[in-house]
This record gives C-alpha cells, structure tokens and sequence, in this order.
C-alpha cells in the first residue's frame, strides 16, 4: 500500500470502511519512513514497538465496538511535545536523554481520541531557528530540494507531511514555526489563537507566544486534527476558556461577501515577485468565488521583528534557567563545584543559537536595561497588537504573504543572525498579536512552494480553515508533492 | 551600543553560560549585531503607551488549594544524572 498521497480523512475514511487496519497503515507508513527519510532527516525518534502497540490497541477498541473519532490515525510529533516512555529532546543536547514521566495534554487529548504516535520530528534546537540547521540531531531537508531547508523551527514535520511520511504532524509557533515551513514544503499549516491549546507539557521556549497547531497537506485535515487538540486546561492558566466550535462546521460555506484586507506593508520591497505573482493569482480565484479585497495598513510592522527579539529571548533565558545539570538532562563530567556544574552544564549542553539567546534575553532583563529593551518592546507588542485590532474593524480576515521568498539553501543564513531573524517578518507580527493564522501553498516558483498566509481575529480559526477549504476546492495547489528524486 | 568582553563575561555568568575565549570576539560581534537591530525600537515614540504582556489580557484564575497530585519520587528522580537516597545529588555546596 502506498501511503504517500493518502491524507489524514483518506486515513481516517479508510479505516472506518475497514480498508485496512491501523496496524497496516502504521507499518505501511513506518517503513516508508525506513526507505525515504535518510534524505530528509525528518524523524529523529522512532519506536516502531511503541507506534505498533498502539495501533493494535485502535484495532482491538474498533473490533471491540469501542469506535473513537482518530481511532489508529498516526500522526506525526515534534520533538518538543512530551511524550510519556518516549525520549524527547527539543533536538538539544542538554535533553538528550531526557524520558518524559507525563504526556503532553495536547498529545493525551490526541490519545484519547484514538490517535497514534509515529515519531518525534526534528526541529531547530528549543525551537530557536528558522531552518532547522540549528538541531543537536542535523538538520532536516527540503523534500522539494534536498539542497534546501525545510524552514523552521518544525522543519521535520513540515518536512515530513510534504513527503508524505505522515498524514499529519504537529508543530508549535512562536515566530512563525509551524507557518514559514508549512510555506517552504508546501503543506498547511495552522497557528491557532494563543491559549486555544495547552502548553502544559509542550518544551517552553516564549511562553507569551508559544502555541501548538496542526501541520496537514489540506485545511479540512487542519480541522479534523484541531478539533482534538483544543480547550481549557487546568494545568496551563494561560489557556482559554473559550468555547471550542466544531471547527470543520464551517468548512463548506461560501465566501460570497467576505472582505479580506491586503496589509500594504506586506507587500513592499522584500517581497519576491515569484512569491508576489503567485499570490496574486490566489486573489483572483478567491475574487471568483465572491471574495472582495481592500487595501489596509498596519503600520508599526517594521517594528515587529526588533520587539520579538527581546521579548522571545528574554522569556526564553527564563525558562531555560531550569536546564542546571541537576534534576534532569546533560550533566557536566567532574563538576568542582555548584557553579561550575551549572555552568558547564549549559555551556556543553546548549547550542550556538541557544546560547546567543539567553545571552541576549539575559542582558534584556537585566538591572538597567529593562526598560530600554523589555518593557519598550512590551509596549509596542501593543501598537502591533492594536493595528491588527483596528484592521479586522473592516476586513474579515488579512491575507498576505508567510514568506518573503521561498526555501533557502542550507548555510545560506547561518553567519548572520540577523538575517536568519528577519526571514519571519511577515509571521512575526501575528504571534505578537496572539492572532489565529494559516499559511497554505499558493503557487510554485522555480519549483519551489510558495505559501499564503491568511490572519483572523482571536478565536476565529474556522474562518481561516472555511476560507482555506475553499480554495482548496477550486485548486489543486495542496495536492503537488515533491517529486521522488529527494523523497 | 558596543558590548566590552567584561560586559559579556557579566551577562554569561548571570545566565549561568561560559564563554571560551577563543569565542568571546565572534559572541560580542553576534550580539551587538542583534543589539543594533533591536534598537529599531527606539523609532517610534512610545510614551504613555501601557506595555503588552500577554496577547489576551484576562485574568487570573484561582483554584481551591488543595492536594490534587500523588507522589511521584521514583519517576522524577528517573531522568536525574546523580540521586542518593531518594534526593537530587550535587556537588558539596558548603564548606
């Protein structure tokens, strides 16, 4: 059976009619991992023992008359979800051994579903990068270019989806991290609203903004997926209360009357014109189908990246003060002292990128600095915020570009940090915002996808995933995989 | 605003991290690179403007005090890379 085309509801469908049993389709996608990820490098954690008992618990349930909505649906985990029995690393050296004694609740909630587990993916080291270049374990590649990065920090999933290695996976975003690699591998890609899911057992890196979403090849398999994944979770007092929705209920309706707003400071000069043009033949479908545009501003965007560069860093040197060489993870050989057995520790155990984040955060929030860097970049996450509050007064969702060009070449980016930051200008903004978000693919230039990012108010993820679905309906877009040459 | 290698040396041991000195001179260079960009912020007047913590201001949820969790010594001290009698084992810290 070739798995690779087959999609998370052909999965889902497929068992149901009893086409094939968990088992098969866990062994069928477990060894085509076994041929095709040498290239891509997208797994880092297999257990074929552990993926394998829980599709034979599905079949059992399912034979037994117990029938749970993903009964035997494997799907794909990032490294940074805790997954109880199963290493999980957050692709750092300092966690490289690190056997987590709970379940993550997202991925308990995708248990208790009847989902399985196929592999933790790789990432950019506590999801710091933009390219997956800065994992312990290597990075990952671009199944459309082997040459090429998957994006980041959920390069492995993405990478993963796109090559059909799995039907779905699971991302987080802080800047971008499930939306720029989505882009770069051409999948979909969703950013829920920050509180909708838990991060209670998710590896913190900026816990005002990290969020878990799915990564899927369809906005109906990013529907089927979220709908197990959301709610109010006593263990994480900053997720939401909100009420849940059933996010596919709106999938089918028409788009006749919605204003989507075109953020002119999107669209400016570090745009692509191959990016550019794909888009803009994105909005003349969706004009077809009754959708009208209308130019808008958000002016305090160039700010955006500047702000998010003392505020990640500054809650991550916070969080990450818990890796001391103590409770759990890497351990310094002959520590003399205290000290030196936190220092060392961190020094051997933490990557470059790491490092150079704390470091920074750390100067952020020291005595003196606070208010020129923490409490500056705190006040113009609400200018940001605000410009996107005022824009939805008129549009109903914004659609602009997630990338300013397509996958770049490994080590293209790695000398300036920089650089690599600026790469997520266009996400950026929105995780400041707190705001739902999808990137799905729009278009290939020179081979290579090209994603649309589309922006909702908070809590307005079925807007996304209805206007998404429907384009989908009328382009074939998210159906091109990449050829077999890397895959 | 240029960082001196004792500002880093400051700042790397407030964050608990070393820095080998044949790295000192790439890491400065690193972080006033990201130190400049930053400083972008300074553009835009930001006065009476009321800092943004939290995407979605709401409140804070309280709970009944109470024991909700049961023991769980053996697992977490599992992941551990030194323990002795059922405790968390470090360097001697006084003298």
């Amino acid at each position: 059976m070739d798995v690779r085309k087959l999609t998370l509801k052909q999965a889902i469908d497929g068992l149901s009619a009893g086409t094939f049993s968990a088992e098969e389709l866990a062994r069928s996608w477990l060894t085509t991992i076994r041929e095709s990820d040498s290239a891509l490098n997208s797994f880092v954690t297999l257990d074929e023992e552990y993926t394998l008992a829980q599709a034979r618990e599905a079949d059992r349930k399912r034979t037994s008359g117990e029938v749970l909505p993903l009964a035997g649906v494997p799907v794909a985990y990032k490294d940074i979800f805790c997954t109880q029995g199963l290493k999980t690393t957050a692709c750092s050296k300092i966690l490289g051994n690190f056997v987590p004694p709970y379940e993550s609740t997202v991925t308990q909630k995708l248990k208790e579903a009847g989902a399985i587990c196929l592999g933790k993916t790789n990432m950019d080291e506590f999801a710091m990068g933009s390219s997956n270049e800065s994992s312990f374990f290597g990075p990952a590649r671009n199944p459309w270019d082997t040459d090429r990065v998957p994006g980041g920090s959920s390069g492995g999933s993405a990478a993963a989806v796109a090559a059909g290695l799995a039907p779905a996976a699971l991302g987080t975003d802080t800047g971008g991290s499930i939306r720029q690699p989505a882009a770069f591998c051409g999948i979909t890609g969703m950013k829920p609203t920050y509180g909708r899911v838990s991060r209670r057992g998710i590896i913190a890196f900026a816990s005002s903004l990290d969020q878990a979403g799915p990564m899927t090849r369809t906005a109906e398999d990013a529907a089927i997926l979220l709908n197990h994944m959301c709610g109010r979770d006593p263990w994480d007092s900053t997720s939401s209360s909100e009420a849940v929705p059933d996010f596919t209920a709106e999938l089918a309706n028409s788009l006749k009357g919605k204003v989507l707003g075109l953020p002119k400071e999107y669209f400016a000069g570090e745009l692509d014109s191959g990016i550019a043009d794909a888009l803009d033949a994105a909005r003349k479908v969706l004009e077809q189908m009754g959708v009208t545009f209308r130019e808008i501003s958000l002016p305090h965007t160039h700010l955006a990246v500047p702000a998010y560069y003392v505020i990640a860093p500054a809650e991550a040197s916070a969080n990450l003060a818990r890796y001391d060489g103590v409770r759990f993870g890497y351990r310094c050989e002959n520590p003399q002292n205290l000290d030196d057995l936190y220092t060392r520790s961190r020094a051997e155990g933490f990557g470059e990128e790491v490092k150079r984040r704390i470091l920074v955060g750390t100067y952020a929030l020291s005595a003196g600095y606070y208010d020129a860097y923490y409490r500056k970049a705190q006040q113009i996450r609400r200018l940001i915020r605000d410009d996107f509050l005022k824009a939805f007064e008129e549009v109903d969702a914004i659609f602009c570009p997630t990338t300013p060009d397509v996958a770049f070449r490994l080590g293209e980016k790695t000398d300036d940090p920089v650089k690599m930051y600026q790469e997520d200008l266009f996400t950026i903004p929105v995780s400041l915002a707190g705001l739902p978000a999808l990137s799905m693919p729009c278009g290939l230039v020179n081979g290579l996808p090209a994603g649309v990012q589309l922006v909702a108010p908070h809590f307005e993820e079925s807007r996304l995933l209805n206007i998404a679905h429907q384009f989908q309906t009328e382009t074939d877009w998210h159906t091109l995989q990449p050829g077999q040459k890397g895959a | 605003m240029a960082l001196d290698k004792n500002d880093l040396n400051k700042i790397a041991y407030l964050a608990r991290l070393e820095i080998a000195p044949e790295n000192a001179e790439r890491v400065l260079n690193d972080m006033d690179r990201i130190l400049d960009f930053v400083d972008h912020m300074q553009q835009v007047d930001t006065e009476g403007v009321e800092p943004l913590a939290h995407p979605i201001e709401s409140r804070q949820i309280l709970r009944e005090d109470r024991v909700t969790e049961p023991n769980q010594r053996e697992a977490l001290l599992a992941n551990a890379p030194a323990t002795e009698n059922g405790c968390f084992l470090v360097p001697k810290v006084i003298e």
